[in-house]
């Protein structure tokens, strides 16, 4: 049942992946992108992390592509007639590393198959808090630290120019 | 786990492929470079779910959180950026800003 779940889900990522990175038209590229972003939600929730899938839908699907649509509709390149895609001699270097890479990978996986199925584990939010911030405690002050700076350096950048 | 960690990490592969493909054949445009950004790293963020429910260590969540945190801010300054070339120069197209004063 759950294994038929992720196959479903796992597919519906690669469709709307690659819809996204071949559509013309920014907007329907951002909104293909949020639904490959649910459905990878959906498969973290499978694997036993539903704090990384809620994030992972409010931080991703929620925050950051709202941010990329504000920013295409602000710089007003919502429209499909003025954009121009990637003709075939852009792809073609794309297509040659990405096969590549698909090769190596499938060649990798089927020549040592250790099918060992590990029981299925759920992290609730305690276990994981737990481990982020007793062991961990460092790197949330980082990201703190780093958010900072990006709030910053994001505010100086934006800022208008001084008549 | 439900399924083989190699399925999983096959699932990231692809992803990861896919991410990095809408990067180097959209290197015209500043936004779609970021787009692929964005699916690489989704891709890195399931390698290590997958592994952490494969080995059965919260760890790999962590550092989930820690890629997810690493990603917002990059957006925000990346898009900050753009807006303001854009402010400057009225195009996204990366080949534009090639030079530092202008």
């Amino acid at each position: 049942m759950e294994q038929t779940f992720f196959y479903i889900l796992a597919v519906v990522v690669l469709v709307a992946t690659l819809l996204a990175i071949t559509e013309r038209h920014a907007v329907h590229a951002i909104v293909y992108l949020a639904t490959s972003f649910f459905a990878l939600a959906g498969i973290f929730y499978l694997l036993g992390a539903p704090l990384v899938a809620v994030f992972e839908v409010i931080i991703y699907a929620g925050a950051i592509m709202v941010l990329f649509l504000f920013v295409i509709m602000m710089l007003d390149m919502g429209q499909p007639e003025k954009a121009r895609g990637p003709s075939l001699k852009e792809w073609w270097p794309a297509l040659l590393l990405g096969a590549i890479i698909i090769g190596a990978m499938s060649t990798l996986f089927a020549t040592n198959l250790p099918e060992t199925l590990a029981k299925w584990s759920y992290t609730d939010a305690r276990q994981f808090s737990r481990v982020l911030f007793q062991r961990y405690g460092v790197a949330v002050e980082v990201i703190s630290l780093q958010l900072l700076f990006a709030l910053v350096g994001a505010l100086y950048l934006g800022r208008r120019k001084q008549p | 786990m439900i399924v083989p960690l190699t399925h999983v990490l096959f699932l990231a592969g692809i992803i990861f492929v896919m991410g990095l493909a809408c990067a180097i054949a959209w290197r015209s445009n500043v936004i779609m470079i970021l787009i692929g950004i964005e699916i690489m790293l989704n891709a890195a963020m399931l390698a290590f779910v997958g592994g952490g429910s494969h080995w059965r260590l919260v760890d790999g969540q962590v550092f989930s959180l820690v890629i997810m945190a690493l990603t917002s801010s990059e957006v925000s300054l990346a898009l900050s950026m753009v807006v303001y070339l854009h402010r400057r120069k009225k195009t996204v197209n990366a080949d534009e800003f090639s030079e530092m004063k202008g």
